[in-house]
């Protein structure tokens, strides 16, 4: 079957791209010639399917009351899924993969239309953040009901924010990064530690003015959380930065792993699994969002809501997540960043041309930690509680995930892959139509399908677009005109 | 080891200025000696050609004197400015210092400069026998990224081109006029923009030679640059290769089976087998000597004794 199905895929695959007129279609080869073959691999897909199924979906134990297990058999059901992948497979042999079908031509005018909404792209997307949640507060009807949405929008931007960060390291310098969540971590434990010190908030008090270390403890410590998780790049550098490949990213997989059990363990510091509660929130630049006479609400003239608070983060986060795309393009555009995406390449031609490869690495790792940190920082200043269960290697998969499926390297991948990863899995919590009768009935519990069809999603993102949502590399200078190198020249980097 | 093959009386251009001086250089892998006790000099402003039959430690050399080896045991002095006196250097090597600075030069022990120093600061570019474009950039980026060090002096991470201030645009501007020099002595100015791994392979090889002399290098150190060429792109390569020699203060190192760029183009000829030094010399002393005639001919390499055998016709 394999063999079949490989040439079948060859044939639909060879069309040579950009050939300049469609060549005479080859003769079609006679009916029975194609549905022979055709049926054959249809029935053998759903023999597999059903050997497959059996034991998956054909027995099922079931608890009945507290007495023993009560097995079920299904078979029922497995030939109905065997017989729904036989049809199927049958249908695309005979239409999308049936040999000797003409390649389809790629839309002119299609082509021709993507490529002039291309350069306002970007400043749609810009826009359309900006008025995010106006829009939001307009559909769901007022200000009090739209937390939802400027929450997601919140929770959304952060990952968005930490794929750019790590996308510097694994994108651009193509190191790979198992553990960016320990910097994350920096950046939070940083500013719950100083925000919530009691000696600090004395010292304020005393020597500056009453109540200033709660209601700018955020803006201050905002940049030393960026330095710290940069310094802790730096340090974690250093030693690694001299493994390649699998090495370096079982080693930053370790790394991540002692940062939160240090953060578990020390307890006397962090408190252990407890985590951090006494966190101040978020002030308009030293004007609570409170409902009192010095309140953000007072002062604008507004009647006091809660969500101001959610709005003015939404936007925090947003400056922070701009913050760091400038960063990276401005970057992108000097020396260390060309020698990053040279390391990337190249790292024996680096070393030939002069380049100090340790410094280049480190300078990659603690830039992005930096960006880890900012975000880390707003995480702590959103939620005003840190633990160390927020901080696990899950995390640091969902973000490396965000920047392979958007693209390694593009800014609009990976802003794109986040959107769909977390506003994906979000939505996928709101499944509860599924619950109809005439569904799957109201004993079906949509969300513990969230992780499958999660799944799912990724392997069939992976199957169409193998090198992300964008693939192509952006050049940083051009002469004449830029063009997108083809993302199958732009090597993944390899340590 | 005999220091010429063919000794003459009148002293050499390359003994008298030397850009480089290998005294007793020696690498061993193990067990094995792939360099033994190997000495010459290149001279300044000079095209010095190593050649040799496969396995002979041509690359190994060149490895050792681009800093991507250390060698085992040996000296690699280069000598930017004036030559230093072989006294000055015994001093130097017994200083435990890697690079001394006189009124006439400075002078750098490659063998104690660590890889991205031999480049940045003594001034060795070099290119490899298989090409190491940084294939997903573009040709113009290509450029760029060799003149880094020139392009940092100001900082790694310099606040005036994270602003992209005036006096940044300015300082690109140079390097990429500075590319756009080299791109017009490589003719490939019109593919300036297209990524670096599209081009054919003869203009590959000639990138890599031009982003080698991006970095305005005092010594380009050339592995096989004609490997792979049609007879056309190698005359063109020859043309280059005097024209880089003409018009610059860069010499030449190479590593060449094409004996018409070797016999063509080079002042003078070391040639190796086993990892020694089996002559030495101006190629027309080269070519005459009986230890290279007899070992190129007990070679079963075909092409090597043609090209021997074509250049002796």
């Amino acid at each position: 079957m394999a063999d079949h199905r490989s040439d079948l895929w060859e044939r639909e695959d060879t069309p040579p791209e950009g050939a300049p007129a469609p060549q005479p279609a080859p003769p079609a080869p006679p009916a029975e010639a194609v549905l022979l073959p055709a049926l054959k691999d249809a029935v053998l897909t759903g023999i597999i399917t059903g050997l497959l199924l059996l034991p998956l979906v054909g027995f099922r134990a079931t608890e009945s009351g507290s007495g023993p297990l009560t097995l079920t058999y299904r078979f029922g059901l497995v030939s109905v899924f065997a017989g729904l992948v036989m049809v199927l497979r049958l249908v695309l042999n005979l239409t999308v993969w049936r040999p000797g079908r003409p390649p389809r031509a790629k839309s002119a005018a299609l082509a021709g239309v993507s490529q002039r909404i291309a350069p306002a792209l970007k400043p749609a997307f810009f826009a359309f953040a900006l008025l995010y949640p106006f829009i939001a507060i307009v559909f769901s009807g007022s200000l009090s009901l739209s937390r939802y949405w400027v929450d997601l929008g919140i929770y959304i931007l952060t990952y968005v924010m930490l794929g750019w960060g790590l996308n510097i390291v694994v994108g651009l310098a193509g190191l790979l990064d198992l553990g960016y969540v320990a910097f994350y971590a920096v950046g939070a434990y940083t500013f719950a530690l100083l925000s919530s010190s009691v000696p600090l908030n004395a010292f304020f008090d005393a020597h500056v003015a009453e109540g200033f270390w709660a209601s700018w403890s955020f803006w201050v410590c905002l940049p030393v959380a960026g330095l710290l998780a940069g310094l802790w790049g730096i340090i974690l550098g250093f030693p690694v930065l001299r493994l390649r490949g699998d090495y370096l990213a079982i080693v930053t997989l370790a790394f991540g792993e002692i940062i939160r059990l240090v953060l578990i363990n020390w307890v006397s510091l962090t408190n252990g699994g407890a985590g951090i509660s006494s966190i101040p929130p978020i002030t308009f630049f030293g004007v609570p969002f409170n409902s009192g006479d010095d309140g953000f609400a007072a002062i604008f003239g507004l009647d006091y809501n809660s969500m101001h608070r959610m709005i003015f983060l939404y936007f925090v986060i947003l400056g922070l997540a701009a913050l760091t795309a400038l960063a990276t393009i401005r970057l992108r555009s000097m020396p260390v960043g060309r020698a990053w995406e040279a390391l990337r390449e190249d790292e024996i031609a680096c070393r030939s041309l002069g380049i100090n490869t340790t410094l280049t690495k480190l300078t990659a790792f603690a830039t992005g930690a930096m960006f880890g940190g900012f975000a880390g920082a707003f995480f702590a200043v959103r939620v005003r509680f840190v633990s160390p269960e927020s901080f696990t290697f899950m995390e640091s998969a969902v973000i490396l995930a965000i920047v392979v499926l958007g693209g390694m390297g593009s800014q609009i991948g990976v802003a794109s892959a986040a959107i769909l990863l977390i506003g994906g899995m979000e939505l996928l919590r709101n499944l509860s139509f599924l619950k109809a009768d005439f569904l799957f009935g109201s004993d079906f519990d949509p969300s513990l399908y969230r992780m499958l069809i999660f799944g799912f999603a990724m392997v069939a993102v992976m199957v169409w677009r193998p090198r992300g949502l964008v693939a192509n590399r952006m050049p940083t200078i051009f002469l004449k005109e830029r063009k997108a190198v083809s993302g199958a020249l732009v090597k993944e980097g390899h340590g | 080891m005999a220091e010429a093959a063919s000794p003459s009386p009148a002293p050499k251009s390359w003994d008298l200025n030397p850009l480089l001086k290998v005294d007793h250089l020696s690498m061993r892998f193990g067990g094995l000696v792939a360099v033994g006790d190997v000495s010459f000099r290149a001279g300044r402003g000079e095209v010095t050609a190593v050649i040799g039959p496969n396995g002979a430690g041509k690359t190994t050399v060149f490895n050792c004197i681009t800093g991507f080896y250390k060698p085992s045991t040996g000296r690699l002095a280069l000598m930017q400015g004036c030559p230093a006196t072989d006294a000055e250097l015994d001093a130097l090597t017994c200083g435990g210092l890697a690079s001394a600075r006189t009124a006439a030069g400075t002078t750098y022990l490659l063998e104690r400069l660590a890889d991205h120093k031999v480049s940045s600061r003594a001034k060795v570019a070099r290119t490899f026998q298989n090409i190491r474009l940084f294939a997903g950039m573009t040709v113009l980026e290509n450029l760029l990224v060799a003149q880094h060090m020139s392009l940092t002096q100001a900082g790694l991470i310099n606040p005036a081109a994270l602003l992209n201030l005036p006096s940044w645009r300015r300082q690109q501007k140079q390097a990429v006029d500075h590319a756009l020099y080299w791109l017009d002595k490589i003719a490939l100015t019109a593919r300036a923009d297209d990524p670096a791994g599209d081009l054919p392979y003869g203009d590959q090889r000639r990138l890599e030679i031009a982003r080698a002399m991006c970095t305005r290098p005092a010594l380009l150190c050339l592995d096989e640059p004609a490997a792979g060429l049609n007879p056309r792109e190698s005359l063109e390569l020859n043309t280059l290769l005097l024209a880089i020699r003409a018009e610059h203060e860069t010499s030449i190192l190479l590593i060449e089976h094409d004996m018409s760029v070797v016999m063509g183009i080079s002042d003078h000829v070391v040639v190796l087998e086993y990892g020694r030094k089996i002559a030495d010399g101006t190629p027309q002393e080269v070519r005459n000597d009986p230890k290279v005639i007899a070992s190129y001919l007990g070679v079963e390499d075909e092409e090597e004794v043609e090209a021997v055998a074509g250049v002796h016709a």
